[in-house]
């Protein structure tokens, strides 16, 4: 049951991001949003992974107890990887938009819209 | 030796990317030579893949830290635990593609790009994107896709806002980075659903096992939407215009890449991961559907992005547009492929027309690489002649660089799909076999290819035409060798396309073709 409540969790999660990536205008408020979206499919990958009375996977502790069960191993490797992509990503989108502020004055998306772009 | 050829296709990027910078801080010239020969080596090792995959039909896996990389699964075990790349005919076709427009780009940036500390910075950058972009061609590990795909979009999206005290470029690189993201996030929720359910990411073992249960068609609408974000299909193109005008000329044909090879991945997809369906399973994936949905993305796509095309006044901005627009005719391609493909009819349509529509989808799909990057070259030397990409001041280029003039009408007439150029021979065959699958589709096809040859008249008789005006030229030197170099080597390879059609059809297509497509 906890793992229904976790999934719903995920869902509201991704939707809140991509609503506030919608209808937010401030730039860093953009990349906040991208960042939950991020959490939102680590929670789901470690949600996937979880199984209830189980220990962590590490070798050294397989043999010893014989009806053992361990997470799943694969899924801990990909979201740390993921956080770190997740960290790059922000970090050069935040340095974007500080440069974008530099060079126009402004963070609103409203105000950056006719920034040299003839239609 | 011979046998870890893939794996060095996507280390001698990566690695030559972090070794580069520290050469060009005393030898800048030594730099760009070493990263010439370690890019024409990279085609190299390529092309020197093709007897194998194409002529003996094999298919290479390779088994990242595996004692014998080319043992796919381990023995004792029925299902692959490592990384594996493969590499069939449709990844080559991939992975050659990359390798040229790579190296052309790298030619024609060494001059178009000044020399100064930043210059370091730009190599580090490209070599990432070009590791980025030969993995994603690579891979069959949906996860290390991904990685991938963010190492792609990543460098990008640096090199989109490379010129950081200008107005806009920022801002379109955080559009792209927003983009690419937002892609690779939705991507990864559909790379989680298929996870779930299998618990492996080999695309192999996961097409095996597939069940075609809701959990699975969920997942195909993520990955199918990701895809098709990232290569810019017409309800998700607002992003195209904004950062391909804005990048750097050569940047804008490696962005231009990253999206077709996003459009390969799509197929990739579509055929060996959520295709090829074992006989019996009832309620499965519908393909007839899914064709209909990627053919609805192309004629939008093509539909509406020369209309857009047709009332800019920004050279970059119109071949952005038109670069929506010809993606769209590779859709259409491949998307009719799709949908005959698995009817009752036991294959029967497939063979009628299905292949020869597909044939045509990724026969475009090179050569829409190849011209395509081609005219955003000249675009660049429009840009650098006039310093502005606005139409309506830039005239009578044609009295002061006849060589442009004649690669930019080259490029034209290939996308507007005139012969003997290699825009036709594809055109050709999309038209022929998609008329007999909906005759309304083929003629909206034809309608669009005029409107592209409307809209490149426009811009050569603008730009390229009219009298003689010295003042309005501002960077009056002799064209630099390394941009010549570059435009010549995609003009060279549109021409010979268009003029031996038929070997890259049979030679590299078709096989390409049926590595992807397993009627049972």
């Amino acid at each position: 049951m906890a793992d229904f409540f976790l999934y719903i969790t995920v869902v509201f999660l991704i939707f809140m991001s991509v609503s506030a990536i919608c209808y937010k205008t401030n730039l860093i408020k953009i990349v906040i949003a991208l960042n939950i979206a991020a959490s939102a499919v680590n929670l789901f990958f470690i949600t996937l992974a979880y199984r209830s009375d189980s220990t962590a996977p590490i070798f050294t502790l397989a043999p010893a107890l014989k009806d053992l069960k361990m997470v799943l191993p694969s899924p801990q490797a990909l979201i740390l990887t993921n956080i770190v992509i997740g960290f790059a990503t922000s970090a050069l989108m935040l340095t974007v938009a500080v440069l974008t502020y530099r060079n126009n004055g402004t963070l609103d998306i409203r105000k950056l819209k006719g920034v040299e772009d003839n239609e | 030796m011979s046998k870890h050829i893939p794996a060095f296709i996507i280390t001698i990027p990566l690695l030559l990317a972090f070794l580069l910078p520290v050469i060009g801080r005393s030898a800048p010239r030594l730099r760009n030579l070493l990263a010439l020969v370690a890019l024409g080596m990279v085609n190299i090792l390529i092309f020197s893949l093709i007897p194998e995959v194409f002529i003996h039909g094999k298919t290479i896996f390779y088994a990242f830290g595996a004692a014998d990389p080319l043992m796919a699964v381990p023995e004792g075990l029925d299902f692959p635990v490592r990384i594996l790349l493969k590499i069939d005919s449709f990844a080559m076709i991939l992975a050659i593609v990359v390798g040229i427009v790579s190296l052309s780009s790298f030619l024609f940036s060494i001059d178009f790009i000044e020399e100064d500390s930043r210059k370091n910075y730009y190599t580090i950058i490209f070599f990432l994107l070009v590791a980025g972009l030969f993995g994603m061609s690579f891979t069959n590990d949906l996860f290390n896709f991904f990685v991938f795909l963010e190492l792609a979009s990543i460098s990008g999206g640096a090199l989109v806002s490379f010129v950081t005290f200008k107005k806009s470029p920022p801002y379109a690189g955080f559009k792209y980075l927003l983009v690419s993201t937002l892609a690779s996030t939705l991507f990864l929720v559909g790379v989680a659903l298929c996870y779930a359910q299998y618990g492996s990411f080999n695309m192999n073992y996961i097409n095996s096992v597939l069940n075609h249960s809701l959990l699975d068609k969920l997942a195909l609408i993520f990955i199918l939407a990701a895809l098709a974000f990232k290569a810019g299909a017409v309800p998700m193109h607002m992003w195209i215009p904004d950062t391909y005008s804005e990048a750097p000329a050569p940047i804008t044909i490696m962005l231009k890449t990253t999206g077709l090879i996003c459009l390969g991945v799509l197929f990739k997809v579509s055929f060996s991961l959520f295709g090829n369906p074992v006989p019996g399973i009832v309620n499965g994936i519908n393909h007839l559907t899914l064709g209909w949905i990627i053919i609805i993305l192309g004629v939008l796509s093509m539909f509406v992005g020369v209309t857009m095309a047709l009332v800019q006044h920004d050279v970059k901005r119109l071949m952005a547009y038109h670069s929506v627009s010809q993606t769209g005719y590779i859709l259409l391609g491949v998307g009719v492929g799709v949908a005959v493909y698995t009817k009752a009819d036991g294959g029967a349509a497939f063979k009628a027309f299905g292949s020869m529509a597909m044939a045509g989808g990724i026969f475009h799909f090179i050569n829409n690489a190849f011209y395509k990057s081609l005219l955003f070259l000249t675009s660049g030397v429009m840009e650098k002649r006039f310093g502005t990409r606005d139409l309506n001041s830039m005239i009578g280029m044609a009295h002061r660089d006849t060589f442009t003039t004649v690669i930019f009408m080259i490029g034209a007439l290939a996308i507007s799909g005139i012969p003997p150029f290699n825009g036709f021979a594809s055109k050709l065959l999309i038209y022929e076999s998609v008329y007999k699958f909906h005759p309304l589709l083929a003629i909206i096809a034809m309608f669009v290819s005029v409107m592209t040859l409307a809209s490149f008249m426009k811009v050569f008789y603008s730009a390229f035409l009219g009298p003689r005006r010295e003042d309005l030229i501002v960077d009056k030197r002799k064209l630099p060798m390394g941009m010549g170099l570059g435009m010549l080597i995609l003009a060279v390879l549109v021409v010979l396309l268009g003029l031996f059609p038929d070997l890259v059809i049979n030679n590299l297509v078709g096989p390409a073709i049926s590595g992807l497509v397993n009627i049972r």
